[in-house]
């Protein structure tokens, strides 16, 4: 049968963003499907029936849900090129560690930052610089999360920067002064064509992130 | 074959501590087992993990891994010539294991746990409704997984069967505290009896806690507000 991949997706969500850079990084042709998250589709709803969320990687014809899984799922598949998790064992759950702190830690505190305001704001800002700053120091001097290669850690985290200038906006600070080494290494990932290809505009994703703002924080 | 000296940090009523060793006596790797004292953190755990600061770490040639289906996959890849196969072979089933590995740990077992912190029999009852729905998709699971094999991994217990059935110990106690049975032959059928499978299985009887024992425990951890 010939491979038939469809993902459902929300342009803006930072979790889409993954399975959007994990397939670009094999190279596999894939029909991208924008959601309509206040009417979700049949397909959605009869593909993700637990959770009912985007991304939906739809692989012929059955479903694989949650974006750090479809990203080792279309590692495992597609293992002919550009490997995404590392071959050791150690440096696997090393690989694994990070993209579960980031999806445990960075969402909740990043929601705060621009869904809130007043102290439980700046609670959230203090959160989520603090938890930029262990990934900062993870990194370290490496180039990429892994090494010298782009792999998980970096498909893991890459899509949160297109919501820091929302963020900015709207707790009033500067991600790249806090941690200047995560943005360098931003703009390395950003020379990447899969990243360069699956990321939205990040003065879009503002805007966005603008209007959904109303409804948590009525000015 | 890695020989190497394996430490596992934890503690002996701790379902994800208990899923390192299991996925440990499947492999039949030796390891010294480092006890926490309840109430209190060594310092090894606290420089093995200092990110989450939490139980179990698995040390390995002096090298740590932590949170627990991530030590039971390290386990799967590091001793991959030995025993059965922990995460099941094709791409798709593994998916599936994860996808359901995560369900367990982010939803069921919120609302698992909530039952014992419930305040008030109204909080309680709610929880219990939703244990009850969680637990029939997980039925419903194990059907489509096992595929009429005796677990979810198929003939031997895998990575599903270890993320769910660590809960065994710690599921008898919440039922025997809300009164109330979750796993039985009318409702969940293909459940009771994997249950009963799961725990003579030989990695995991000999690590199973007495559920007596756990009951204290429990009363230590979650005190009952005073009428």
């Amino acid at each position: 049968m010939a491979n038939e991949v469809i993902l459902l997706d929300f342009w803006p969500s930072m979790f889409g963003m993954r399975t959007r850079i994990a397939l670009r990084e094999k190279g596999v042709e894939f029909e991208y499907r924008e959601e309509d998250l206040r009417n979700k589709s049949p397909l959605l709803l009869q593909m993700n029936p637990i959770h009912k969320k985007i991304p939906v990687l739809i692989h012929n014809g059955k479903p694989v849900n949650e974006s750090i899984i479809q990203v080792q799922y279309i590692d495992e598949v597609w293992s002919h090129k550009n490997p995404i998790l590392p071959s050791d064992p150690y440096q696997r759950a090393q690989a694994r560690f990070w993209a579960d702190f980031i999806d445990k830690k960075l969402y909740d505190a990043q929601r705060k930052v621009w869904a809130t305001k007043g102290e439980e704001q700046e609670a959230g800002k203090k959160d989520f610089i603090e938890i930029l700053k262990t990934l900062e120091s993870e990194l370290g001097d490496k180039p990429y999360f892994g090494g010298d290669d782009f792999g998980y850690v970096d498909i893991a985290l890459i899509g949160f920067y297109t919501w820091f200038p929302a963020y900015e906006k709207f707790a009033n600070f500067s991600i790249e002064s806090e941690v200047p080494k995560l943005i360098a290494w931003v703009k390395k990932c950003l020379q990447r064509e899969s990243v360069a290809k699956s990321l939205p505009d990040p003065e879009k994703v503002t805007e966005f992130v603008s209007e959904l703002r109303k409804k948590f924080v009525p000015e | 074959m890695a020989t190497e000296d394996v430490k596992l940090i934890g503690s002996w009523a701790s379902v994800f501590v208990m899923r390192a060793k299991i996925a440990l006596h499947l492999k039949s790797i030796s390891y010294e087992f480092l006890q926490e004292t309840f109430g209190s953190k060594s310092e090894l755990l606290l420089k093995s993990n200092p990110v989450h600061k939490k139980m179990p770490v698995l040390i390995h040639a002096d090298k740590p891994v932590c949170e627990s289906n991530i030590i039971v996959q390290y386990i799967d890849e590091a001793w991959n010539s030995s025993g059965p196969s922990i995460l099941p072979s094709h791409p798709y089933d593994r998916a599936i294991a994860r996808f359901w590995a995560a369900y367990i740990d982010d939803q069921w077992f919120i609302s698992l746990r909530s039952i014992l912190t419930a305040q008030g029999e109204e909080e309680k009852k709610a929880s219990i409704a939703q244990v009850e729905e969680r637990t029939e998709l997980l039925e419903k699971a194990f059907n489509d997984c096992s595929k009429g094999k005796p677990f979810f991994n198929g003939d031997h217990i895998g990575y599903l069967d270890i993320a769910l059935g660590s809960f065994l110990g710690w599921w008898r106690v919440v039922e025997l505290d809300a009164n109330h049975k979750f796993l039985d032959e009318t409702k969940t059928p293909s459940l009771a009896k994997w249950a009963e499978r799961f725990c003579d299985d030989p990695a995991v009887k000999p690590i199973m806690p007495e559920i007596t024992k756990l009951a204290e425990f429990a009363r230590k951890l979650f005190p009952k507000p005073q009428a």
